[in-house]
């Protein structure tokens, strides 16, 4: 489980997290949700330790960072698989050599047998015969497929992605969620995804935060999104007329 | 003041460049790939420039000594000298800090606004050590290769500008070459190399890893790089040859 306990943090004085807390649990696909600017990004670079938060804690099961000298935080750091916004991938390095980088760096392995985990993880992904192109020759999609490849090929623990599907059409973008999904309960991982995408949330968010202003505004499940009061919810999951009207049908279904 | 901050941050900055590689394996396949692009490429260039440098000084030289009474060997005397002494070192260094020296900080510039250095962190890789190091080690050790290239084909440029008119005698050029030959002033060209090797290949990364924002910031980054680079070996070049030779 990851707790976070007020995590605060600012930018030269200007506060863009205000005491967020939350838990993360194991091979759930949590969500956190809320417009552009809201700290979404910011929020996931402090849990993994890019930025560092002014205050709060960060419990990686029992692990705080603050607590952990330089060889640990590495360590911790082998157990997380990020997926950045723009994918992130290495442009002078082929799809292969990518996802083959942690491995080289960390696992002492034969290469056949770091080979065969590319391959497995690329399978995985549905991307094959993509091993000696680079990055980019690769449409949007398939740059995001060979960084979800890449975020896990040395077996995380912890899964974070921003924004994995922005960029994409819908299709594909769907294709992504899911396979998010089923890799977080197939390999028990604990999740953390950013979207602003309400196709994603409904479709893989099984806890959601939603975040405003640096403040976690409201924490439920996209059963619970559908039929809440909370205004700034609705403003926010409803900014579409096709939406709210399938709420309104909604809510007159269930009464 | 502000440039303060920027020197502090720069040799906080060298403090993580210079820690043991994480993986020597790793560490071997990134210094073969900047030996080519820091250093095989720029083969071409250097080569170019000092050929025709070196047979621009012997041609001017020899226009300016029309005087009967200055001998002739003076031409070849004047063009080692000063290939050696500064066009060498000096000259292809600064050229090489606008070849190298954008093509590093927007390398690094660019995988700093994708996220790219944010990847290597995550993974729990010394970013800077890992980018920037072998970057030091393939500049500071192929570079005076580089420039001692370019010291033999400027004067072999001399000498066959020398073949080509008829300002001066080959004999002459080839005597001029050899007198008063002092292997000190090879070493101070090569101690020149090594530190300005070390600024071509810092100061544009140092620019580079900062760099905020987007694609526009990066070609900004990437010029000011170049300039400072420069500067920098402009002015360790004056305190250098006072230092050495003063
Ligand atoms: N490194 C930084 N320095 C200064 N301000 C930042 C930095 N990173 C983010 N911010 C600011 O924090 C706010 C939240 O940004 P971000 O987390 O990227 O939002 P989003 O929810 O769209 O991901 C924005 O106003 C942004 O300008
Ligand atoms: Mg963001």
């Amino acid at each position: 489980m990851i707790e976070v306990t007020d995590l605060y943090k600012e930018f030269k004085g200007v506060p863009v997290l205000k005491g967020v807390s939350t838990t993360f649990e194991k091979g759930v696909t949590s969500m956190i949700i809320g417009q552009s600017g809201s700290g979404k990004t910011v929020f996931l670079k402090c849990l993994v330790g890019l930025h560092v938060p002014d205050r709060g804690i960060i419990s990686f099961d029992g692990r705080k960072h603050t607590e952990l000298d330089i060889k640990e935080h590495r360590l911790l750091r082998q157990e997380i698989g990020m997926v950045f916004q723009g994918g992130a991938l290495y442009d002078s390095l082929t799809v292969e050599e990518n996802i083959m980088f942690p491995l080289k760096m960390f696992a002492d392995q034969p290469f056949s047998e770091m080979l065969d985990r590319v391959n497995f993880v690329l399978k995985r992904v549905n991307l094959e015969n993509a091993n000696k192109k680079f990055p980019a020759e690769l449409s949007g999609g398939m740059q995001k497929r060979v960084s979800i490849a890449r975020a896990i090929v040395m077996n995380p623990k912890y899964l974070f992605c921003d924004e994995p599907n922005s960029g994409l059409d819908p299709n594909t973008a769907t294709v992504i969620d899911n396979l998010i999904k089923e890799i977080t309960e197939e390999y028990q991982i604990i999740t953390v995804i950013n979207s602003h995408d309400m196709n994603s949330v409904m479709e893989i968010g099984e806890k959601i935060i939603f975040l405003k202003d640096g403040v976690k505004e409201w924490e439920g499940s996209n059963k619970e999104i559908f039929i809440t009061e909370n205004e700034a919810v609705v403003n926010f999951v409803y900014s579409s007329n096709l939406f709210r009207k399938v709420r309104e049908a909604y809510l007159k279904e269930t009464k | 003041m502000n440039y303060l901050r920027h020197v502090g941050k720069y040799f906080i900055m060298l403090r993580q460049v210079f820690r043991k590689p994480q993986k020597w394996s790793v560490f071997r396949e990134m210094l073969f790939r900047e030996i080519e692009d820091l250093g095989l490429k720029s083969l071409g260039i250097i080569a170019f420039i000092s050929f025709f440098v070196g047979g621009v000084i012997a041609i001017q030289t020899a226009l300016n000594v029309d005087n009967p009474f200055i001998p002739k060997y003076l031409i070849g005397f004047a063009t080692k000298q000063s290939m050696i002494l500064e066009f060498a070192p000096t000259f292809m260094s600064v050229i090489l800090a606008g070849k190298v020296g954008s093509y590093i900080s927007s390398s690094i510039g660019t995988m700093r606004v994708t996220e790219q250095i944010d990847a290597l962190e995550v993974m729990g890789i010394n970013s800077l050590n890992y980018l920037v190091l072998p970057k030091i080690i393939a500049t500071i050790f192929f570079y005076p290769l580089l420039i001692s290239l370019a010291m033999f084909l400027g004067i072999y440029g001399g000498y066959v500008a020398g073949t080509l008119t008829d300002l001066f005698y080959s004999e002459d050029y080839l005597y001029g070459i050899r007198l008063d030959f002092d292997p000190y002033y090879i070493q101070y060209a090569l101690i020149k190399t090594v530190v300005f090797a070390f600024v071509i290949a810092t100061i544009p990364a140092y620019h580079g890893y900062y760099v905020k924002g987007g694609s526009l910031e990066v070609g900004r980054a990437s010029t000011q790089a170049v300039v400072w680079t420069s500067v920098v070996i402009i002015l360790l070049n004056y305190f250098l040859t006072q230092m050495l030779l003063g």
